[in-house]
């Protein structure tokens, strides 16, 4: 075996794509790569980022990052890292840690590790019920932020109140709450995020050091809720569909038919229709603020946003429904299940000091992980579908001021931008003249539109600079799954992919079925989707299960085996292999491929 | 009960110092509710009447006893004249009579002590130590198997070889570098049915890579299962999830040959169609049904086991020939995976605390 060269390409090496020098400088300084980046190691986090990133988007990054590093570095003090830096190139997102090395200094953080996390694991409840409380509160304001509006005049009632403050000011005020609530948003998240992942990761490799060849979704699946927050949107669908038939209002529910269209028949079909309506007005909020991504880039859409998504699920619930199928989730027989393994696998251990360790790890890792599963409905889904809908209302006041063309092109201004388009409107609405931005923006959109198109169409290599000799940070090894192994395949790899004839990713839910590929990139594609078609898609997601009944297979270029969309898989009995990096790419549509989701290898035939 | 015949429906592990290892655990296994192809031991007492018997005039075990482990050309001469000594010498009538009764009722009737020559439905005779050592030191590899046997005449000379095996050199050079009594020597014999095994092979009941016990490692290849014990044939390869039944392993190989009863007794090679030789030689449906019963032997004897399995051609039932304990990772003193902490908390610093190296 040829021993693999031991460096990436340094980052001063990557040049920006010809012709998009502009766009890049549009990202803030402070993520752009410079002098000392090169005697570092950063991988390109195409879990979270896989696509280039718009200038706004990048705000995900920013507020993420500081507030992940805030967490390990100050609030729990995690003894061996500090935060993670990032940075970004022709759109991608690099990302690298910040280790610490010092034994002292570990000792020292290890001091202050043990007061701050073990506190928050003896008191995970009572602290997690008050997180919730808090989230709630977060996303009440930011519901109660009002929509970003200029009349001509101030309103009279404004006056007659001796308001004193002009409306324009309200447009800063709320701009500056929508960014300020995002950031807060992203503390909250990190608040027990590596917490709960450390604990489910302890069970995790004790697992595989009792049983090496243990699956790591048969672990997932010894921890994964089987109640969680996460499921209730398809929960919702079903609830919806058998709602549909007993209110004898089904027929309208055919595939190909629009979500509009079936919300207008039904709006003139009487009461029973307007009560399925109703029905759906409850779902809605808040189920369907489920976005069709990881809710990372402004265009993941939420079902609320777009209905194609949970519509397309409805004719084949329905007709479940009527064939007199229980669409109930087992939910009592799931659980047993999970007793069962859990209590097989404690079975085959050695002796019962092993097995006294074991209880006490899959204690904790059944405590922290709603948190781990929860989580993500309220952040990456409610509360970031109402901060891109919010910037969104920006972007139609300044397109209606001829600020760009489009609402949508307000996520082509970075977030420092979009606050000085606003003031320049503000400003203009007060002084009585004519706003600047309408003559600078729409070019410069137009230019980090092609940009973004140009970026997209350049692969970007999977990690930069010199290669560590250990990953010894748990919040890159949890988050991320980099090992010194997975570098070894990333630098060993690339050589033979062009005519290999496998895709290789983490094994998610097991069986072997073959099928034409259906490559699904946006949430239109959706309607293409045929019975028996394997779903090839750039992430799963739970947002996704009312197709997975339609599909024989799933794969996707992002994801672990404990996300969401392998748990989905695994309780709709799909093999499915996730976290391919390149499924979409490399896999062409109508292709026939199989899938082992036994073992995350996808085979083109 | 008789001393030179036992029935497996009526042994069991506690029988072993009279039925040997293989017999007793086959006996065991139908105890158990396993299906075995029915059968039944040569019990130590035939072959104590046989040995006995021959001594009168060619003393075997002081002869034995009396070689140094490190003259190997002595060893082997005296190996070489007791062995065909063994094979040559007549059987006492009472043990003659009692294996062709039993024989003749193994094969419904087809086959009596008074036709030796005629073609009966196939035996298998294979040798089964009574040694404790056979746990231990593998020491079961050293003896022998004999399949598609089809009349008497051929049962009784395979039980006079499986006997003589006990001087094979290796057997003897052992015994005599460990310093164990001839008199303690004994060598049970098994004749069961025969098998026509469309897929045979072995399985273990934890990993042999990882010594996981999570696992089940089954191999297997088209025909008899002595292609994949042999190592001549690549065996299939898959890896089950004790528990989940998750098939996480599948390597299907190039099967070459099989082995197949030979029309005049015994097994040949055979090439394999070329459609199948690439084809996997179990469903997921057998797999799973393997699965239970490697589950199910493996809590009656509370231990992981190696097993030998065969799915019958015509019938697709599934037997096992053989189970046994596995010995390479048991005999491992492995350190607890982790303890029990004073503060469960505590454990958490195998992932925050840094790695140890």
């Amino acid at each position: 075996m040829n021993t693999p060269v031991k460096t990436f390409p340094v980052p001063s090496s990557l040049k920006v794509v010809p012709g998009t020098e502009r766009a890049q400088a549009a990202y803030p300084y402070t993520i752009q790569f410079g002098p000392g980046d090169d005697e570092r190691f950063w991988f390109y986090n195409s879990m979270h980022f896989p696509e280039p990133m718009s200038a706004f988007d990048m705000v995900t990054a920013e507020a993420a990052y500081c507030a992940l590093g805030s967490a390990n570095t100050r609030v729990h003090c995690l003894p061996t890292t500090l935060g993670i830096d990032h940075r970004i190139i022709n759109g991608r997102v690099y990302i690298g840690g910040n280790a610490v090395t010092d034994p002292a200094e570990i000792a020292r953080r290890t001091g202050e590790f043990q007061k701050r996390a073990f506190y928050y694991y003896e008191n995970w409840e009572r602290l997690y019920d008050q997180w919730r409380e808090k989230m709630m509160t977060l996303i009440r304001d930011s519901q109660a932020l009002p929509k970003p509006e200029l009349p001509e005049f101030e309103p009279l009632e404004h006056v007659h109140a001796g308001r004193g403050v002009a409306m324009n000011h309200y447009l800063l005020d709320t701009y500056q709450k929508t960014i300020e609530g995002y950031f807060r948003m992203w503390h909250h998240h990190f608040e027990f995020l590596l917490l709960g992942y450390g604990a489910y990761l302890t069970f995790f490799a004790f697992c595989k050091k009792a049983f090496p060849e243990i699956t790591d979704q048969t672990i997932a699946r010894m921890v994964a809720g089987i109640e969680a927050e996460i499921f209730r949107p398809d929960d919702e669908l079903r609830r919806l569909a058998r709602c549909a038939v007993e209110l004898g209002v089904d027929a309208g529910f055919q595939e190909g038919v629009k979500a509009d269209d079936i919300i207008r028949t039904l709006e003139q079909s009487g009461t029973a229709g307007q009560a399925w309506l109703k029905e759906l007005a409850t779902s809605r909020d808040p189920w369907f603020n489920i976005n069709v991504g990881d809710g990372f880039y402004h265009y993941h859409r939420s079902w609320n946003d777009d209905l194609t998504m949970p519509f397309a699920g409805l004719p084949d619930y329905i007709r479940r429904v009527k064939a007199g199928e229980s669409l109930d989730r087992p939910v009592g027989k799931l659980q047993q299940e999970r007793r069962q393994l859990i209590e097989d696998y404690r079975e085959l251990l050695n002796t019962d000091e092993e097995r006294a360790a074991y209880d006490q790890m899959i204690k904790l890792a059944h405590r922290v992980f709603p948190y781990v599963e929860g989580h993500k409905f309220y952040c990456e889904h409610w509360y970031t579908n109402l901060f891109f809908n919010k910037i969104r209302e920006f972007g139609a006041l300044l397109s209606s001021h001829g600020f760009f063309p489009d609402t949508e092109d307000v996520f082509q201004l970075s977030h420092y931008e979009l606050e000085m388009a606003i003031i320049d409107l503000m400003t203009s609405w007060s002084n009585g003249s004519a706003p600047r931005g309408p003559a600078l923006w729409p070019k410069i959109v137009a230019e980090r539109r092609a940009a973004l198109v140009e970026w997209a169409k350049h692969d970007t290599p999977p990690a930069l600079g010199p290669v560590p000799d250990v990953i010894d940070d748990p919040a890159i090894v949890m988050l991320w799954g980099i090992t010194r192994e997975s570098l070894n395949t990333w630098l060993s790899a690339g050589a033979n992919e062009g005519d290999s004839k496998e895709v290789r990713g983490f094994a998610a839910s097991s069986g072997v079925v073959e099928g034409p590929a259906c490559i699904v990139k946006s949430v239109e594609e959706i309607a293409r989707l045929r019975k028996g078609d394997i779903l090839v898609c750039q992430v799963t997601n739970p947002t996704w299960a009312p197709v997975f009944q339609k599909i024989a297979a799933a794969v996707s270029d992002i994801g672990g085996s404990m996300s969401h969309a392998a748990i989905v898989a695994r309780e709709y009995g799909l093999p499915a292999v996730v976290g391919t990096g390149n499924a979409t790419s490399r896999i062409k549509d109508g292709q026939r491929i199989r899938v082992d989701g036994g073992r995350g290898i996808v085979t083109i035939l | 009960m008789s001393e030179v015949i036992g029935w497996f429906a009526d042994i069991g592990l506690n029988d072993r110092p009279h039925v040997g290892g293989k017999g007793g655990s086959l006996g065991e296994l139908q105890r158990a509710g396993i299906a075995v192809p029915p059968g039944f031991v040569v019990k130590t007492g035939a072959f104590e009447r046989f040995i006995t018997n021959l001594e009168r005039d060619f003393p075997v075990r002081s002869r034995i006893e009396a070689l140094q482990p490190d003259a190997l050309d002595e060893v082997r001469a005296c190996c070489d004249e007791v062995r065909a000594k063994v094979v040559a010498a007549a059987l006492p009538a009472d043990v003659l009579a009692e294996i062709s009764a039993a024989h003749s009722v193994l094969c419904g009737g087809a086959a009596g002590a008074a036709a030796a020559n005629v073609n009966a439905p196939p035996v298998a005779v294979r040798s089964s130590a009574t040694t404790e050592d056979a746990v231990d030191a593998s020491f079961a590899g050293l003896q022998d198997t004999y399949l598609w046997v089809t009349n008497l005449q051929d049962v009784l000379d395979k039980v006079r070889s499986c006997w003589a095996s006990l001087y094979s050199l290796e057997s003897v050079t052992y015994r005599r570098k460990k310093g164990l009594p001839e008199a303690g020597v004994a060598m049970a014999v098994v004749v069961q049915k025969m098998v026509n095994a469309r897929t045979a092979g072995v399985m273990f009941t934890r990993s042999p890579l990882t010594g996981d016990r999570s696992v089940i490692t089954v191999e297997g290849a088209w025909g008899l299962g002595s292609s994949v014990v042999g190592g001549e044939v690549t065996p299939d390869r898959w890896v089950v999830g004790k528990i989940t039944g998750e098939i996480s392993v599948r390597e299907i190989s190039d099967k070459h040959i099989q082995h197949l009863p030979a029309s005049g007794g015994g097994i040949e090679d055979v090439p394999v169609a070329a459609e199948q030789r690439q084809a996997p030689c179990l469903s997921d449906a057998e797999l799973q049904a393997l699965r239970a019963i490697a589950r199910k032997v493996e809590r009656h004897y509370g231990r992981p086991q190696d097993i030998e399995w065969a799915v019958e051609r015509d019938t697709n039932q599934i037997l096992l020939l053989q189970s046994r304990p596995e010995t390479v990772w048991s005999a491992k003193e492995a350190a607890p995976v982790a303890r029990a902490a004073a503060d469960p908390l505590s454990h958490v610093m195998s992932i925050f605390g840094g790695q140890k190296k």
